[in-house]
């Protein structure tokens, strides 16, 4: 018996991200009692794989094989389903990630094991085994029993701890054998945007709506975020007028973010856009109309025309912060 | 080529939800149905698709797990523009049950194309379109944000942590869709209107498979707290509450 959590690597590297889910499953391990064992697939040195016995990992497999370098849905799902097997695992942990959510479905019918996706704690009870996620797009949650004998569950971005417990790890490296016949991924050209904050890894967001009136007005944004080290999101009405890019569209048919703060700046706060960022830790609404529904989910909030607020609000920030 | 676009049924995105009998069912009293937007986006892609000659699309199916209740639905599907649909008359218990019942429709009729959509956004499941190519043994990709087929290759877009990648894929194969395949769901047209009422849709009985997961019972969200109101000529306040109170910079 184990619980298994599959760790991905951003070249070579492991992200806070992949720490929270290292600490949950170890956590569920603890109680459950048995251990966590973290499976990294792909090329990842020694001194990285070690940093996931600090979050309870009690064995680290590192799976490595050329075609593991491009993320292949069907290769990927046989391998982690293979140590899965060997492992006994009776949970298997993923990150509700692009990775997670590719891979966490075709693990489901290939170990037939029941998903929770997207849950945000520990298990609600481990017999029978319930657990808690978010449903209608953040308007309503459920308590999901999942039936299987094997259950996979893929935990929410930075709704989980991260906990050091200090453990020392065993590595064990295995160069795998995959079935090449079923490799289909061809991957003809990586487009990456290099030097920004990734939005679904930013601890901070700043975000601009229609009530920012023009892209023009998008400096004293921009400023704030390199103030505060964080990254720019917009409404979609924002994307779809070309003010922004559209990897920066956050809410229901965009990305959906879970920072430790996100600033709403001329944003009304539709249901479509909340249901991308209801899971802000802390939400701060700038608007001038004080009916806006954002304020109805904000913690903090200025009344008042943005224009004139953000540069009062820039002096203060770098006087805080002593720049 | 064959398109199959499968489609699942939700509440209106701007529904008020609402449960009965202690927080164990939705309460549909009220409830406009539509379309999932995400399917409803890849039913516009895969239509365009077949619009433009050079990609050799020749049809566009729709498939639902789904009773009689939600046909408005498909309906409106096949205004939008579909050939035909399929609907496989069973409540869909969970993920696993669905993909279990629409592999069983697929798997022998021939598609070269299945599009699901990233979430229902009911459920939030992001499962059942990985599951379904799991099932029927296809090649999926997820997260696609752009999809054309040239030369019997179908070329695709994957988003991936901050960039996305150009993949190429034989077909059959399922496409996760997700942001950026269209930009606004196709409007159907009286003629479509009309023409939908004629179109065929096969009914086919469920096979018997057991869920993995069930629903025991909802829970609202709990309240926010009040927002705190700080004076719009003084925004350190807000600074330091952020610094003091909320610790978040
Ligand atoms: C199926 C579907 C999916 C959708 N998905 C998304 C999604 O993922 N994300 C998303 O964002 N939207 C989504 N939408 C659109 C959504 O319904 C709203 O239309 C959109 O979020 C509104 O964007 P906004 O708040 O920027 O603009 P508006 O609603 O126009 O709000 C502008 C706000 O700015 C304020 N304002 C104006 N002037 C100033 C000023 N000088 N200073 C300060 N404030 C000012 C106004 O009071 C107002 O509250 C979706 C819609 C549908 C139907
Ligand atoms: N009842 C259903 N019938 C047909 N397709 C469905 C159904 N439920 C979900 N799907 C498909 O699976 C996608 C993801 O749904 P889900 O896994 O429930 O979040 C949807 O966008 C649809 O393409």
């Amino acid at each position: 018996m184990s619980v298994l959590v599959f760790v991905e690597n951003w070249d070579g590297k492991f992200k806070k991200l992949t720490f929270e889910i290292v600490s949950y499953a170890s956590k569920l391990a603890e109680l459950l009692n048995t251990s966590a064992i973290a499976l990294s697939v792909g090329n990842v040195e020694n001194l990285e794989l070690e940093k996931l016995g600090k979050y309870g990992a009690q064995k680290i497999i590192s799976a490595t094989n050329e075609k593991l370098n491009v993320l292949d849905n069907r290769i990927y799902t046989d391998v982690i389903a293979d140590f899965a097997r060997k492992e006994g695992a009776e949970v298997i942990v993923l990150a509700n990630n692009i990775t997670g959510k590719a891979l966490a479905p075709r693990l489901s019918v290939n170990l037939s094991a029941g998903i929770g996706s997207g849950v945000g704690k520990l298990p609600i009870s481990l017999d029978p085994f319930v657990v808690f996620k978010k449903v209608y797009s953040g308007n309503a949650f459920a308590h999901v029993r999942i039936k299987s004998r094997i259950k996979i569950l893929t935990l929410a971005q930075n709704s989980f701890e991260v906990i050091e417990t200090g453990n020392n790890a065993s590595i064990e490296q295995h160069k795998i054998q995959v079935r090449d016949e079923i490799f289909n991924t061809h991957v003809q050209e990586v487009q990456k945007q290099t030097g920004k904050i990734v939005l679904t890894d930013a601890d901070i967001v700043i975000s601009g709506g229609r009530g920012m009136k023009s892209p023009d007005n998008w400096p004293p944004l921009v400023e704030l975020a390199g103030l505060l080290g964080g990254a720019l999101a917009c409404s979609r009405p924002v994307s779809d007028e070309g003010w922004r890019p559209h990897e920066e569209h956050t809410g229901q048919t965009g990305k959906i973010i879970a920072p430790n703060l996100y600033i709403a700046v001329g944003i009304s706060g539709s249901t479509q856009h909340i249901a991308g960022v209801s899971s802000s830790k802390y939400i701060v609404a700038i608007n001038i109309d004080k009916d806006a529904p954002i304020f109805a989910n904000a913690q903090y909030g200025i009344i008042g025309d943005a224009v004139k607020i953000l540069p009062k609000l820039i002096d203060a920030v770098k006087e805080v912060k002593g720049k | 080529m064959k398109i199959l676009v499968c489609i699942s049924n939700v509440p209106d995105t701007t529904t008020k939800i609402k449960f009965i009998d202690d927080n164990k069912k939705l309460d549909t009293t009220g409830i406009q149905w539509i379309i999932n937007p995400w399917d409803e986006l890849s039913l516009t892609r895969a239509l365009d698709m077949k619009d433009d000659a050079a990609s050799g699309v020749q049809k566009v199916t729709v498939a639902h797990v789904g009773l009689g209740s939600s046909e408005p639905t498909i309906r409106k599907a096949l205004a939008m523009g579909a050939d035909d649909a399929i609907r496989i008359n069973a409540e869909p218990i969970d993920a696993f049950f669905v993909a279990a019942q629409l592999s069983e429709v697929i798997k022998n009729a021939g598609f070269d194309i299945i599009l699901c959509g990233i979430e229902s956004s009911d459920y939030n499941g992001s499962t059942a379109g990985g599951m379904l190519a799991e099932f029927l043994g296809y090649p999926s990709v997820s997260s696609v944000s752009s999809i054309k087929s040239e030369n019997g290759q179908i070329i695709m877009t994957r988003e991936i942590d901050g960039g996305k990648e150009i993949i190429s894929m034989p077909v059959p194969l399922v496409a996760i869709i997700q942001k950026g395949i269209a930009k606004e769901p196709r409007i159907a047209a009286m003629r479509g209107i009309m023409t939908a009422r004629t179109k065929p849709i096969n009914v086919s009985q469920p096979i018997t498979i057991e869920s993995l997961t069930e629903v025991i019972n909802y829970e609202m969200p709990k309240p926010r707290a009040a927002c705190k109101f700080v004076d719009p000529e003084n925004p350190k306040q807000l600074v330091e509450l952020l610094q003091n109170e909320a610790k978040v910079i």
